[in-house]
């Protein structure tokens, strides 16, 4: 299972990658290997400010629907644009043009409070 | 849990496995769902289902028996034939969804769901005034169906019983991949052809490697539950658990086509069906396809489009072959009609849809 450690994670397997004050955050690997092939990617919060833990779109698999939430709270600035037409990047490259959103950080203490990748590593184990 | 004589080959194959009906069975393969069910539309996949009951019912009163319980006409099923029936339950509702087989003279083989086989069992047993002979041998019977329109031309290498002459809803008993004693059904659950194997669990993994030997010139995949389901869905075919269950109408579910009470049968909630067909009734079971982006899925709410809810989704999914959300629900009978628009109320919006007549598959 691949887990890069220049990223921190969340228990419900979203990952995140700080760039400055912004950040971008995807589902894991693991998310969507369980997941299986990933049909359709539904984001409509740009622009809007949440909280930690709160939704910030869904994924859905050809049998399932999850829900996708916001390690920090911030700003969703961007949402990827490949993802309209392109679904399946999530499961072919999670990490890289896989990506979900892109948020400015409100608090950056909260990102003190996520799971590196020997946390996460164990959490799936 | 329960294993079925392939429970270790589908592990070893690297397929997701889960709890169905008290069985660990094969949810999707290494290619995935949309692979496998593309497999058996256009080429011949197999899939375990040797977590399906079989009931044998038998005897003299056999046939006044099941003429009671099961919806549709047993007296016109020839032997060597079978017929999609259900258990009416005596309030209305539907106990099980189900296949019989006419075996022999006063032998007649029942094929239930899994997930109601003790059910089932219960039901049958505390109907049979009739003082049929009822077996149980879902333990003592595996079967594989082997579904698409490759499925004959491969199957036929295996065996020397001319396939082609076992008509739709038919079947034959004989030998296949050197195991006697298979029942060769002309049946499946995928609308995409092909046949049902019974057979005695000691010969499964026999006949599953002959299967994959002779099938690889095929393209043969293993296919799993995933695939099964959205396969049934876009044909229409109903699902229990969420198309019907206790508390549907069969006629709601339009199923009327196998509930034959006026044929001389005195079935369990006979009048009732008759009256409901007469009356009509306040909702129906219909397809639907979304013309906006999105996916159905159950429990998700129907709507007139304008905030109105008038029905629930029971059972919804991305079509593979067509890439639209396609689903089954019931509606307000006044929305039931081929055509009219709908909606489907997916986190706060309504996405349009229209009411068409399954199968989605074209």
């Amino acid at each position: 299972m691949n887990i890069p450690t220049n990223l921190k994670y969340t228990k419900d397997h979203e990952w995140f990658r700080l760039e400055g004050d912004c950040a971008y955050v995807g589902i894991t690997d693991f998310a969507q290997s369980e997941l299986g092939e990933i049909v359709f990617v539904e984001i409509e919060t740009v622009g809007e400010t949440l909280n930690a833990g709160e939704t910030f779109g869904t994924v859905e698999a050809v049998k399932t629907v999850s829900d996708l939430f916001l390690p920090v709270s911030g700003e969703v600035l961007e949402a990827n644009p490949l993802l309209e037409d392109q679904p399946g990047l999530v499961n072919s490259d999670p990490y890289g043009e896989g990506w979900m959103v892109k948020i400015r950080v409100k608090n950056m203490a909260e990102t003190e409070t996520l799971l590196t990748a020997e946390a996460y590593r164990s959490l799936i184990a | 849990m329960k294993t079925t004589p392939f429970t270790d080959i589908h592990i070893a194959l690297g397929a997701k496995m889960h709890e169905f009906a008290g069985y660990n069975m094969p949810i999707e393969y290494t290619t995935g769902i949309i692979d496998e069910h593309l497999t058996v539309v256009n080429g011949v996949g197999v899939f375990d289902v040797s977590h399906m009951g079989e009931f044998w019912v038998k005897g003299a009163n056999a046939l006044q028996f099941l003429q009671k319980i099961c919806s549709n006409n047993i007296a016109a099923l020839p032997i060597g034939k079978a017929q999609y029936n259900f258990f009416p339950n005596g309030k209305g509702g539907i106990v099980d969804d189900l296949i019989v087989y006419h075996y022999e003279p006063e032998k007649y083989l029942l094929v239930v769901n899994a997930a109601n086989i003790e059910k089932d069992w219960e039901w049958i047993n505390s109907q049979n005034s009739e003082g049929a002979e009822l077996e149980n041998s879902s333990d003592n019977m595996a079967q594989l169906a082997i579904q698409g329109p490759k499925a004959a031309e491969q199957l036929q290498t295996l065996t020397d019983i001319p396939l082609s002459e076992i008509p739709y809803y038919s079947f034959t008993v004989g030998s296949i991949a050197g195991v006697d004693n298979v029942i060769i059904s002309n049946t499946g659950y995928t609308g995409a052809g092909g046949y049902e194997l019974y057979f005695y669990p000691q010969f499964g993994q026999q006949l599953w490697n002959k299967l994959f030997e002779a099938g690889e010139p095929f393209g043969l995949k293993p296919i799993g539950l995933g695939a099964r389901d959205t396969l049934r869905l876009e044909m229409g075919f109903l699902l229990y658990g969420n198309e019907i269950d206790e508390t549907t109408s069969p006629i709601e579910a339009g199923l009327g086509w196998i509930t034959k009470p006026a044929e001389g049968k005195n079935l369990i909630d006979g009048d009732l069906f008759t009256h409901q067909r007469t009356e009509g009734v306040a909702k129906k079971l219909v397809g639907f396809e979304l013309i906006d982006r999105g996916i159905p899925r159950t429990g998700y709410e129907l709507t007139d489009g304008k905030g109105k809810t008038i029905g629930r989704v029971t059972s919804g999914t991305l079509s593979p072959t067509r890439k639209i959300g396609i689903g089954l629900g019931y509606v307000e009978t006044p929305y039931a009609k081929i055509g009219t628009e709908i909606a489907v109320a997916i986190r706060n919006k309504e996405l349009k849809a229209i009411v068409v007549k399954p199968p989605f598959r074209k």
